[in-house]
């Protein structure tokens, strides 16, 4: 039973680290259509930032404000150079492009930083809290909870800012129909910036919860990025509370098919999960757009 | 007459990559083998999101289930070379085949996340059936050229000579595929799928062709890396590999298989070159990384100059005539007969033929 | 004595003395001296290379990526003190990121390209597997590989192909004995990493321990996509098997996270590690920012780790580590002082000695034929196994215990073989110090 209870809160714990991946995946694909493969990468490149300050002697809490402060600017920065030539032509180009975009950031890390593994501190305690001798595991430590929070608050905050403020409604216009808001007065493509702003924030956010744990070197963020994509497609691309569900769903099981099954097997029962979601909800768990029946 | 001219190129091509390996030192022989293989890989996906408009991030997993058939078969059956290239074609078309019925109805990002996720969590398969698959260091065996071409051929230039004919053998195959009804059906169904649907196409069997075929040739590849490696491992498989694959594709020209070839070449002859060049200016520190800033920079740089690839780019600086398109229209004009010229009706009339009425209808066209 | 006897005796030291010079110029091959040679591929007059594969990236690389680096440091000193016969070594190493396909690629590289003597101290057990076979077809020396796997001892089917460092089955006997004697009636569970690496461990392990006692045995993955993860689940199992020891057969980065999962899960059992993975400078270094900021950070999470350590210990300051820390002050200084640097300068000494042994103009034949030979005990404390028949590098190891951030010996140097019913025994010769001039 302790074992199941350790399973189940470390899967949650990790599974809020999926969704804030998922949940900057789908801000940028609501506005910009564009899947951002470079998401990870830079939120590995946030974390060297951070880590240079800590390292400097400035606090955790200072680097932190940094790295998510550069994680803003760095996704307004690259959607202006970089990937804002690409709308219009064959989306395949887009893709490409923010490939090329990680794998330049994973090398420019590996040039700056070295490629060495760095240890990352974490704010809080990773000792995981008990009930009596009842030992909750890591998934309840003040780290853990500290992180479900964070995230938890960024995806409220980005919530309220959709729904009762004048960007948000913006946002949510040219992400629906780009032309028409256009029409409307809408500046598109301060828009768009914007919304890759707020990706880049949150994904820096993701990566300085995550890394302690991953170790930092220039290919840390790989395999979160690789979840966090999934759990966006699980629940829907579209959908942000999709992000948060999948990726929590995903956490979960991937840690009981460790525990219990074995440990060659998660990313097996992550496919599993994954094709089974989509072939019946071929948009993903919240999708909003009827299906195609052809 | 395509066909005659495919065949013309091909046995051409196939001349002169043997002359060419003949006269290449070991070291490069195996290169040569590793282009070879990669552009048949290349050119499949190109064909899966060129012509059929379908994406994956996840052929390296294909190239897997074809490279441990090959280990596999060889180490116990110790089948003749030539089939056990043909079963690992087949097995990885069968992977292919699973994987479209699966990704049937699933489009742009999601197909791609079912595809990243199948390149993450495929080689896993390795690592839980340790007794048959080897785990981490996979599995070795052994490929010797022939008796009859003398004890002391060299392996290398043999296994270059393998790849090089099922390249070749590869491109031909589906030069005809994409100059046959099935490749006019793909691209139509590429370029809007509801309308296909309308016109008669069955959509999702169209789809599941293309993903077998690409995953066919995936599957070649794979093999033919494992020969000239002697062994396979998770390690030559990952998620890397896949991604690779797909900006090759890109860079080399979308839907074109000349641009495979580019992609090819680029895959394995730019890194180990860039990281030579870091490594003799001096930067040898951050040497591993150089490679990694170059090749990225490459693929910004060419998506955001040349959106067509390196073949489209070449198109273009050839000029506007395209024999591609002179090629589809003959094609189109043997597929309606009422664009041609009708046979000599019985003289009713002059005897002249209605042209005019050919013309209007080439023109709706 | 009278004056003809004494000097016969004089004479006959005399010829004593001039033989051995003789014999030490000569060498194996028989050529006393004269012009060198290009004897070999590889070989010039000025120049000898050696190539390797190495992980200077990658999820291997922590720890690791500092071998070769400090191998070449070694070679460098002996360059600058006059080479082998003249001859300077030039050591290629390129970056296989821990991945067997670019291993294989590098490897091929190396031979087929540039020609190298021989592979040296390539690293790592499923990387060198996927080439062992290649090396061997090509007839290149493949000397010292960087894995304890006992597959390099296999004179039939790798003859060019040979071990150095302890082998895991010996190293699992080793720490097996110390735990069935310190740890009777404990309950024991095992950690260790899915491959042949953290296998062959396990069997020594299993020769020596009792069967009763060993409650609990978690493989992990290396490749796994999220490590942390797969640590933890694996640490909640073994806490749940409620193991008092736990030994663990893992790389420094898995070590790390193990550590991190104990503590999060309030679970301290004694960890007993295997060398690979118990650097304290590398693991102290992956977990500092975990420690509370009291100056050496992470050497309060690994204290009380127990190894097994087959080279003088760091904090001994005996000869070799003096001649070693002079080496690196000079030319890695910006590289810690670590185990790995001691692993990397160790092994090119081991090599050097080789190639003095293979004679004035070195062949491949000669090369392989010096280290069948056998080869003297050197920098390490047990001796080699080398021979025609056997191709095992050391033999034994002695038992040590991490305190603040240093290795302290436990107890003797043992010696052991391969086999389940092969005795643990104590070795009680005394190490040979460090040649003054630092060169074999």
């Amino acid at each position: 039973m302790q074992e199941f209870v350790e399973f189940t809160l470390g899967g949650i714990s990790d599974g809020v680290i999926y969704a804030a991946i998922g949940l900057s995946l789908v801000l940028i694909w609501r506005g910009t259509r564009v899947l951002n493969y470079a998401q990870g990468g830079m939120a590995m490149f946030t974390s060297y930032i951070a880590l240079v300050i800590i390292d400097a002697g400035g606090s955790y809490w200072l680097g932190f404000v940094v790295a998510l402060a550069t994680g803003l600017v760095l996704g307004a920065v690259l959607e202006r150079a970089v990937v804002r030539p690409t709308i219009g032509k064959p989306p395949l180009n887009a893709v490409i492009v923010t490939i090329g975009l990680l794998i330049l950031i994973e090398g420019v890390a590996g040039i700056i930083f070295g490629s060495r593994n760095r240890s990352f501190p974490t704010p809080f305690s990773i000792v995981g809290a008990k009930i009596g001798t009842f030992d909750l595991g890591p998934g309840a430590s003040p780290s853990a909870f500290f992180a479900a929070g964070a995230v938890l608050a960024a995806a409220v905050l980005l919530a309220l800012l959709f729904r009762y403020t004048s960007v948000g409604l913006r946002m949510r216009a040219s992400a629906f129909s780009g032309t028409v808001a256009q029409l409307m007065g809408v500046r598109v493509g301060r828009i768009t910036t914007l919304g890759w702003a707020l990706a880049g924030l949150i994904g820096a956010l993701a990566g300085m919860l995550v890394t302690p744990q991953t170790f930092l070197y220039p290919n840390s963020m790989d395999s979160i990025f690789v979840l966090g994509f999934t759990a966006a497609v699980i629940g829907g691309l579209d959908s942000p509370v999709g992000a948060i569900v999948g990726g929590l769903i995903l956490g979960v099981l991937l840690n009981y098919v460790t525990g219990y099954v074995g440990s060659n097997l998660p990313e097996l029962a992550g496919l599993a999960l994954l094709i089974l979601v989509l072939m019946f909800r071929p948009s993903g768990l919240f999708a909003s757009t009827a299906t195609r029946q052809v | 007459m395509t066909q005659a001219r495919n065949i013309g190129i091909a046995v051409v091509a196939a001349v002169l990559l043997l002359v060419l390996s003949s006269k290449l030192d070991s070291y490069r022989q195996y290169q040569l083998a590793q282009v070879a293989a990669m552009v048949i890989a290349v050119a499949g996906l190109t064909v899966l999101i060129g012509v059929s408009g379908q994406i994956s991030i996840g052929h390296g997993a294909f190239m897997f289930v074809g490279g441990y058939t090959t280990a596999m078969l060889l180490m116990h059956l110790n089948w003749n070379l030539a089939l056990v290239i043909v079963a690992s074609a087949v097995v990885a078309g069968v992977a292919g085949a699973i994987m479209g019925i699966a990704a049937a109805r699933l489009r742009g990002p999601y197909l791609a996340g079912a595809t990243l996720m199948l390149a993450v969590a495929l080689p896993a398969v390795a690592y839980q059936w340790q007794s048959v698959f080897g785990g981490d260091q996979g599995l070795n065996f052994v490929v010797n050229a022939p008796g009859f071409l003398g004890q002391n051929f060299q392996l290398t230039e043999w296994q270059a000579w393998v790849c090089c004919i099922c390249a070749v053998i590869v491109m031909l195959l589906l030069a005809n595929v994409l100059h046959s009804r099935v490749g006019r059906n793909w691209r139509a169904l590429r370029d809007n799928d509801t309308a296909a649907s309308l016109a008669g196409l069955n959509v999702g069997v169209l789809r599941v062709r293309a993903f077998i075929v690409s995953a066919a040739c995936a599957g070649v590849a794979g093999a033919l890396l494992g020969m000239t490696m002697l062994n396979v491992t998770p390690g030559a498989f990952t998620l890397a590999l896949s991604i690779q694959l797909l900006t090759a594709v890109v860079l080399g020209g979308l839907g074109s298989l000349a641009g495979a070839v580019w992609g090819g070449i680029i895959l394995v002859l730019v890194p180990p070159f860039l990281t030579d060049f870091a490594a003799s200016h001096g930067l040898s520190s951050a040497s591993a990384s150089v490679p990694v800033v170059g090749y990225g920079l490459v693929l910004i740089v060419v998506m955001l100059a040349f959106p067509t690839g390196i073949q489209g780019a070449i198109r273009r600086l050839l000029g506007p005539v395209e024999p591609a398109a002179a090629a589809q229209v003959s094609a189109m004009a043997r597929r309606w007969p009422l664009l041609r010229k009708p046979a000599a009706k019985p003289a009713t009339t002059d005897g002249t033929d209605d042209i005019s009425s050919i013309g209007v209808d080439e023109g709706r066209n | 004595m009278n004056r003809s006897h004494r000097l016969g005796v004089v004479l006959t030291g005399a010829a004593a003395a001039m033989s051995l010079v003789v014999a030490a110029c000569g060498g194996n091959s028989g050529s006393s001296s004269g012009a060198l040679q290009a004897s070999a591929p590889g070989v010039t007059t000025k120049t000898i290379t050696i190539g390797s594969h190495q992980p200077l990236t990658g999820i291997a690389a922590p720890g690791y990526d500092e071998i070769a680096p400090a191998s070449n440091a070694y070679f460098q000193y002996v360059n600058a003190h006059g080479g082998v016969f003249g001859r300077k070594i030039v050591y290629k190493y390129l970056n296989d990121q821990y991945n067997s396909s670019i291993t294989t690629t590098v490897v091929r590289q190396l031979i087929l390209q540039d020609h190298v003597f021989a592979i040296f101290n390539g690293l790592g057990t499923p990387t060198h597997l996927a080439v062992a076979g290649f090396i061997n077809s090509e007839k290149v020396p493949d000397l010292f590989v960087a894995s304890g796997c006992a597959c390099w001892n296999n004179v039939s089917t790798y003859p060019e192909t040979s071990g150095w460092q302890i082998n895991y089955i010996r190293e699992g006997k080793i720490l097996g004995t110390y735990i069935a004697s310190h740890f009777k009636g404990k309950k024991v569970a095992f950690f260790y990493q899915d491959d042949e690496f953290g296998l062959d461990g396990v069997k020594g392990l299993d020769y020596e321990i009792p069967a009763s006692q060993i409650v609990a045995r978690e493989p992990y993955n290396v490749a796994a996509a999220n490590p942390a993860a797969e640590v933890g689940t694996l640490t909640a199992a073994l806490k749940a098997s409620k193991a008092q020891v736990v030994v663990a057969f893992a790389v420094p980065a898995f070590m790390a996270l193990l550590r991190l999962s104990e503590l999060s899960l309030s679970y301290s059992p004694t960890l007993v590690s295997s060398d690979v993975g118990s650097d304290p400078i590398t693991l102290s270094g992956l977990l500092n920012s975990f420690a509370k900021k009291t100056g050496n950070f992470g050497a309060q999470l690994i204290q009380g780790i127990i190894t097994d350590s087959y080279l003088p210990s760091l904090g001994s300051n005996d000869s070799w580590i003096q001649l070693f820390t002079k080496i690196h002050n000079t030319y890695i200084p910006k590289l810690p002082m670590d185990g790995n640097v001691l692993y990397g300068m160790s092994v090119a000494y081991t090599f050097v000695q080789a190639l003095l042994k293979a004679g004035r103009n070195p062949t491949r034949q000669s090369l392989l034929a010096a280290v069948n030979a056998g080869l003297p005990q050197g920098v390490s404390v047990a001796p080699y196994a080398y021979s025609s028949t056997d191709h095992d590098g050391i033999t034994g190891a002695y038992m040590a215990e991490v305190e603040n951030g240093v290795l302290v010996p436990l107890g003797p140097v043992q010696v052991t073989d391969n086999t389940a019913t092969g005795a643990v025994t104590t070795y009680s010769t005394t190490q040979p110090p460090a040649p003054t001039s630092g060169i074999p």
